[in-house]
């Protein structure tokens, strides 16, 4: 089967963001940029369905500036075949990202897409299920874990109250969760590898997909900061303050 | 115009968490409509009548919509949304399955995680793990919106009983996926979501046997939810439903007690809108104590069996 793998290139997660003074959004020069991790699992999932013999080519998608093509060269370097750049400088939203990985799936007719449950900038949590809804695809998000055999795969799934299992028709789309799977370092020799793997470079026009905002973010603010509060120097005085000062025994 | 809310529920239980989404849903000022898909719905309809605000309650029933999966819940949702400007769910893994799926096939944008109303088409929403508060507006026809549950109030309940009234229309089981099986943990605790104690756990517990010698029986005195760092959950130390963050649940309690939690900032996205904060950690430089109003420091093999016995 052929995968593709959708993966963005967002703040590293290490990172403690800052808010700009003029509330017009994050600060980002300067500031290091990685894979979603989501994303890392969704690549290491698709990765080991080729080295068990399920799978025969993975391809890494990204949409956003010259330099996600980095983060497509991570995949490569993961083990993906090759990689399709969508190149913009503009913030692309989960329904124009969906349209365009719409776009690539219908040439590169791929039996199952993978992608990351949220990405750890924008918190949406809606690409793919918005994905499947316009390829008109079965969808298994929060995945926690997959196997995919000949046309169908059994997805269990993270829900509120433990684990659901599913089962999908191929072609069909797959969310990682955290626990699906831990991801690879990309070794050296696989890093210089990667190099070498190509990476077909696109525009949203190239694809006719109207990526025109839907959201308008008029202000970006940090939260309300907590104070820190008090150590306290034993159990007993802890539980005194949280009787008579807090009030919540 | 109307506003329809999907209600979630889960063994013919309403969730406390459709009494707070709808709190939000009427801050949008028009009538709401609560929607109650899936089996068992008679009872959690007539839960569902009952709140306050709710203009009307529909069921949905049939073999398709038994499971609640996302394509014909999807489906549905959108063969009704021609009566509506607004769908909302809460931000729970059925809301979040669901809703993008029905916003994509109207061609429109969701918003995700609302924690605040500001207008009809304005709202707050966090962002990089709630480092960052962002005010949107959007200029799609409909409002699609998931609700962040734990920054509103529940509705109140007792209000004359809305009507009942079945959907007219009827979907067909698409055939892209089907209902295999479901793990549920059944417990008698209080919901993470709604409990107004919780006691969570880290790696720092180094066992799922520890983890219930030490954090349980504080738990139990408390009448509190449990919940757990990712790393107590990737060790298997709990379930994964109990887990307490960006990634997992927002809770939002009186009062939220983190034993041998370092506070991680994608940990504290799920916890730090709690009223009060208790930090237990050996390391007095651990990030929880930034946001604790309560620390104490030391061992928490010792720590928290005492404060089980003294409160
Ligand atoms: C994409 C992504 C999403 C994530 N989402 C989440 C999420 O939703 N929720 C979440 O929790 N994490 C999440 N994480 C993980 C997060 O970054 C941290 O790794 C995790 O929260 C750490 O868990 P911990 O505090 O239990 O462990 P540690 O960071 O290892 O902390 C253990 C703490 O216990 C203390 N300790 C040790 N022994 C004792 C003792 N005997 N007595 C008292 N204290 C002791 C130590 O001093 C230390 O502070 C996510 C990470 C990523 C990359
Ligand atoms: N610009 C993008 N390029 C590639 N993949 C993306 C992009 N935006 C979102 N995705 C994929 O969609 C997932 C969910 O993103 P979101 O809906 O924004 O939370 C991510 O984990 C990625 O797999």
């Amino acid at each position: 089967m052929k995968i593709l793998v959708a993966v963005k290139r967002v703040v590293d997660y290490n990172v403690k963001i800052r808010v700009k003074p003029d509330g017009s959004g994050v600060e980002l020069a300067n500031v290091k940029m990685s894979m979603n991790p989501f994303d890392e699992i969704a690549v290491e999932e698709a990765v080991r369905l080729k080295e068990a013999g399920a799978a025969e080519e993975i391809v890494a998608i990204s949409v956003g500036p010259k330099q996600s093509a980095d983060t497509i060269r991570t995949a490569l370097a993961m083990g993906a075949d090759r990689g399709i750049h969508v190149q913009t400088d503009a913030i692309v939203e989960p329904l124009a990202v969906a349209k365009l990985l719409k776009a690539i799936a219908e040439t590169e007719k791929p039996d199952l897409v993978i992608l990351g449950k949220q990405a750890i900038d924008d918190d949406c949590n809606q690409t793919g299920q918005m994905l499947a809804a316009l390829l008109n695809w079965g969808q298994g998000t929060f995945a926690y874990k997959l196997e995919a055999s000949e046309g169908r795969a059994k997805v269990t799934r993270e829900v509120d109250g433990g684990l659901q299992t599913v089962d999908l028709k191929l072609p069909a789309i797959v969310t990682a969760d955290l626990r699906l799977n831990e991801p690879r370092y990309a070794s050296l020799p696989n890093i210089m590898k990667a190099k070498k793997k190509p990476i077909e470079t696109k525009t949203p026009e190239d694809f006719g997909v109207d990526i025109a905002r839907r959201i308008e973010v008029l202000k970006t603010e940090e939260p309300e900061m907590r104070k820190a509060g008090v150590k306290v120097a034993s159990v007993d005085e802890l539980v005194d303050k949280l009787k008579n000062e807090a009030g919540v025994l | 115009m109307t506003t329809l809310l999907l209600a979630d529920h889960d063994k013919g239980q309403l969730s406390a968490e459709t009494a707070k989404a709808l709190t939000a849903a009427k801050a949008l000022g028009a009538d709401v409509h609560l929607l109650v898909v899936g089996a068992d719905g008679a009872s959690v309809a007539e839960a569902a009548a009952g709140l306050d605000g709710v203009a009307k309650v529909l069921t949905a029933g049939g073999d398709a919509l038994a499971h609640q999966l996302a394509e014909p819940v999807a489906a549905l949702l959108v063969s009704l949304a021609g009566d509506y400007d607004a769908i909302v769910a809460a931000s729970s893994t059925s809301g979040k399955n669901v809703l993008p799926r029905v916003a994509a096939l109207l061609d429109m944008m969701q918003i995700s995680d609302v924690t605040s109303v500001e207008g009809p088409d304005t709202f707050k929403r966090p962002t990089y793990a709630g480092n960052a508060i962002e005010t949107v507006r959007t200029s799609d026809a409909k409002r699609i919106m998931t609700i962040r549950t734990s920054s509103f109030e529940a509705a109140g309940s007792g209000a004359d009983a809305a009507p009942i009234e079945a959907v007219s229309v009827s979907v067909e089981q698409p055939g892209l996926s089907s209902f295999v099986s479901e793990e549920l943990a059944t417990s008698e605790r209080p919901e993470l979501g709604s409990a107004t104690v919780v006691v969570s756990g880290g790696r720092a517990l180094g066992s799922s046997e520890k983890f219930k010698d030490v954090i349980m029986p504080l738990a139990d005195k408390l009448n509190a939810a449990v919940g757990a760092s990712r790393a107590a959950v990737d060790a298997g130390y709990a379930p994964n439903d109990w887990q307490v963050g960006q990634t997992g649940k927002v809770v939002a309690p009186e009062l939220y007690i983190a034993c041998g939690i370092s506070g991680a900032i994608q940990h504290l996205a799920g916890m730090k809108d709690s009223k009060v904060i208790v930090a237990i950690n050996k390391d007095e430089e651990a990030p929880i104590f930034q946001v604790a109003d309560y620390g104490l420091v030391g061992d928490l093999f010792e720590l928290v069996p005492e404060l089980t016995s003294k409160v």
